[in-house]
């Protein structure tokens, strides 16, 4: 069993709290992500798993086993780091077989190994090759390899792909999933950025100031963010925040932004003070020239496959997310429609997002401000 | 302000010819962004517009006048490179009115204080302009060193990768106020990047560029909708489109040459396969917040599409595809339509 639980993990260097308190239970052939901005604490807590921290407070269990004073190489988990630090001497297979020559394994078991990681990373014709003239894609295959022949139970990973060219950090999230897949693998994965986590994880953990945001998976993230800074995080372009200043109640199922009447989903909570955002993803805005919410197209961009049109308001830029084939002009003025099962209404002071008929009663994570 | 033009241009170092026989016109008002891996001879080609470089054949011309010679000082181009590079003593209206205090320019200096003032509200740093330049973010940074270039009206601007030392969001941030400030002061650019986005949402035509050679020459909707290759098809779309084998749709009407069946991912139509006709199986679904990406396995080959996040389909389910939109291409590649 290779779950990974950690309970209330801190760790502080001198007066700096890096992480005041992670909570989470990584289960056993679950891809993870922690992801967050830098310095939230992301890449600390991964270390402190993989034992090359020590913790100021809390556990780490793997499986049932506590390890949380347990040396590195007493865990059997492997790292993967964002620069792959390869042996430049060394050939492909003797880069691989590492670690493995290291723990004085039999030739003939390593020469296996290493013939399978190949195949698995389907890297096999180049095994024979020096890392020296590999491209950035190969050296990253090379890296995880070594990480695969020890066969561990689990894999942390910290920012693999920062290194690699957008396009092919795309191609590498689909053979880093595919990998975890077929080794049934649990891994641990840390990025700042979040299409790698939305496009890999089964579940993401959203980190901010040494604490945990948000845990669920990418679609509870992405459709119900418990904060504002969860909503701007995620998604690209993020969530459009049209700030108001009204007082809400339980049970409210519109609210009047300008004079604008707006549809939102029933509301559960009262807002404990009158300033609010109203939150919307901009592949829920439309244009409708019947809308009372005006404004002014700003910008458009081609996307081939969408468009990003901004609208200048009289509460800031819009963005909406719009078939390509819709035709607008520069400084057309429009109207603004959203789509009221999808929004999601924000406290300004605490960033909280309140209880609605989409948000459900209780958020996972602890939202803080 | 002026057409610039490059006539069948070539440039060999060594042995490698970074660029192979280039021509292209850039008209006056023009943002035109070269897109290519690296390698393909970009920022070459800027280089040589520029006058860093000097062409081994062929011509450079600037607003009719032949520039193949001159050095760069006397060609009336501005470069913004890649990496910002300020002076570190100076205050940020000092940088700005660096390239106007110039001896050979004389500008008078109520119109240096005039011009900094409004390329600093252009670019939202007004406020910054008593700042030492050392004071301010990397953004901010970035965007003094693209407003020295804009203090400037040359013929034309000429930016390598301007934007690819930002994150994500000041990226998208600028990529919006770049394509703003190019229709406010009808500026003439030559843009190199190797990002797709930027070259989508900020070029009046892009060019395509690959192994030194300009394939592609476009809007940036004709490059997407209408590729001359395999090739360029490729380079725009995220998720790229799927390139499979024309026997994986063997009812497909097709041209006699074609090989290759091209399809954008938003081309397909998806269905459950209640009882034969199913084409491949669901092997992943990525939810990526406003889209789902849909990967079909069909065969060994991975397919991919986007699906409306309430469609229902599950890993495993058996599916037929329907194309709307697919693109043929020849045993070389190329572009091949129904005559």
């Amino acid at each position: 069993m290779a779950e990974i639980r950690v309970d209330n993990l801190q760790k502080s260097f001198g007066s700096f709290a890096a992480v005041r308190g992670a909570d989470f239970t990584v289960k056993d052939g679950e891809f993870f992500c922690l992801l967050g901005p830098s310095g939230c604490g992301k890449t600390t807590t991964l270390r402190m798993i993989a034992g090359l921290e020590l913790p100021t407070g809390g556990r780490i269990f793997l499986g049932s086993e506590e390890v949380t004073a347990r040396r590195a190489s007493e865990r059997d988990i492997a790292f993967v780091f964002q620069l792959f630090a390869l042996y430049p001497h060394m050939n492909v297979r003797a880069n691989i077989g590492f670690p493995l020559r290291c723990q004085s394994m039999p030739r003939a078991e390593i020469h296996r190994r290493v013939e399978e990681a190949a195949r698995i990373l389907r890297i096999t014709s180049i095994l024979d090759k020096p890392v020296s003239g590999l491209s950035g894609g190969d050296r990253q295959r090379v890296a995880l390899g070594r990480a695969i022949v020890r066969q561990p139970t689990a894999f942390l990973m910290d920012e693999p792909l920062g290194a690699l060219d957008a396009e092919f950090r795309r191609l590498m999230c689909g053979e880093l999933r595919a990998l975890h897949d077929r080794l049934a693998a649990t891994t641990v994965y840390v990025t700042h950025d979040q299409l790698e986590a939305m496009s890999m994880a089964d579940k993401i953990a959203v980190m901010n100031n040494g604490l945990v945001e948000q845990l669920g998976t990418p679609r509870e993230i992405y459709d119900r963010p418990v904060s504002m800074f969860v909503a701007d995080f995620i998604g690209s372009p993020p969530m459009n925040f049209v700030e108001f200043d009204a007082p809400l109640a339980r049970g409210d199922r519109s609210l009047t932004i300008d004079g604008a009447e707006i549809a939102i989903p029933e509301l559960h909570e009262a807002a404990s003070q009158p300033q609010c955002a109203l939150g919307v993803r901009p592949e829920h805005v439309r244009l409708s020239d019947s809308s009372p919410l005006r404004g002014s197209v700003y910008g458009a961009e081609y996307l081939g496959t969408t468009q990003i049109v901004t609208v200048a308001t009289a509460r800031g830029f819009v963005k909406a997310r719009l078939p390509s084939d819709t035709s607008v002009r520069l400084g057309e003025p429009v109207g603004l429609a959203f789509r009221p099962e999808k929004l999601s209404i924000f406290d300004r002071q605490s960033g909280r997002a309140l209880c609605s008929a989409l948000h459900g009663a209780r958020h996972q994570g602890r939202a803080h401000g | 302000m002026a057409d610039v033009c490059l006539d069948s241009v070539c440039k060999s170092f060594g042995k490698t010819e970074a660029v192979h026989e280039l021509s292209l016109e850039i008209g006056d008002g023009e943002f035109v962004v070269l897109l290519g891996p690296t390698g393909a001879g970009k920022t070459t080609t800027l280089r040589l517009v520029a006058g860093l470089e000097r062409p081994d054949q062929g011509r450079v011309t600037i607003a009719g006048r032949d520039v193949t010679p001159a050095p760069p000082a006397m060609r009336d181009v501005t470069f913004v490179f890649q990496q910002y590079s300020l002076y570190p003593h100076l205050s940020v209206f000092d940088n700005l009115a660096f390239p106007l205090r110039s001896p050979v320019r004389r500008t008078p200096l109520a119109e240096i204080e005039r011009k900094v003032r409004e390329v600093a509200r252009l670019l939202h740093i007004e406020d910054k302009l008593q700042n030492r330049a050392t004071q301010l973010s990397g953004g901010q940074m970035q965007r003094v060193a693209i407003g020295r270039a804009l203090v400037r009206s040359p013929a034309i601007y000429l930016m390598d990768e301007p934007l690819s030392s930002l994150d994500a969001k000041l990226r998208s941030e600028l990529r919006i106020e770049l394509q703003r400030i190019q229709r406010e002061f009808g500026a003439t650019i030559l843009y190199v990047t190797h990002d797709q986005t930027e070259a989508l949402t900020l070029a009046t035509r892009i060019g395509v560029m690959d192994r030194g050679r300009l394939v592609q020459v476009g809007t940036p909707r004709e490059i997407y909708e209408n590729p001359v290759d395999a090739y360029v098809a490729t380079r725009l779309g995220s998720p790229g489109i799927n390139l499979v084998p024309r026997s994986v749709f063997p009812a497909m009407a097709a041209p006699p040459a074609a090989v290759t069946v091209g399809v954008r991912t938003e081309h397909v139509r998806i269905r459950k396969a209640a009882n034969g006709g199913a084409l491949g199986t669901v092997s992943w679904i990525e939810h990526l917040g406003d889209q789902d990406h849909l990967h079909v396995a069909i065969g060994e080959r991975d397919f991919v599409t986007l699906s409306d996040a309430d469609a229902g389909l599950a890993v495993g389910d058996s599916v037929a595809l329907e194309v709307t939109r697919p693109l043929f291409f020849d045993v070389a590649g190329r572009r091949v339509t129904n005559a």
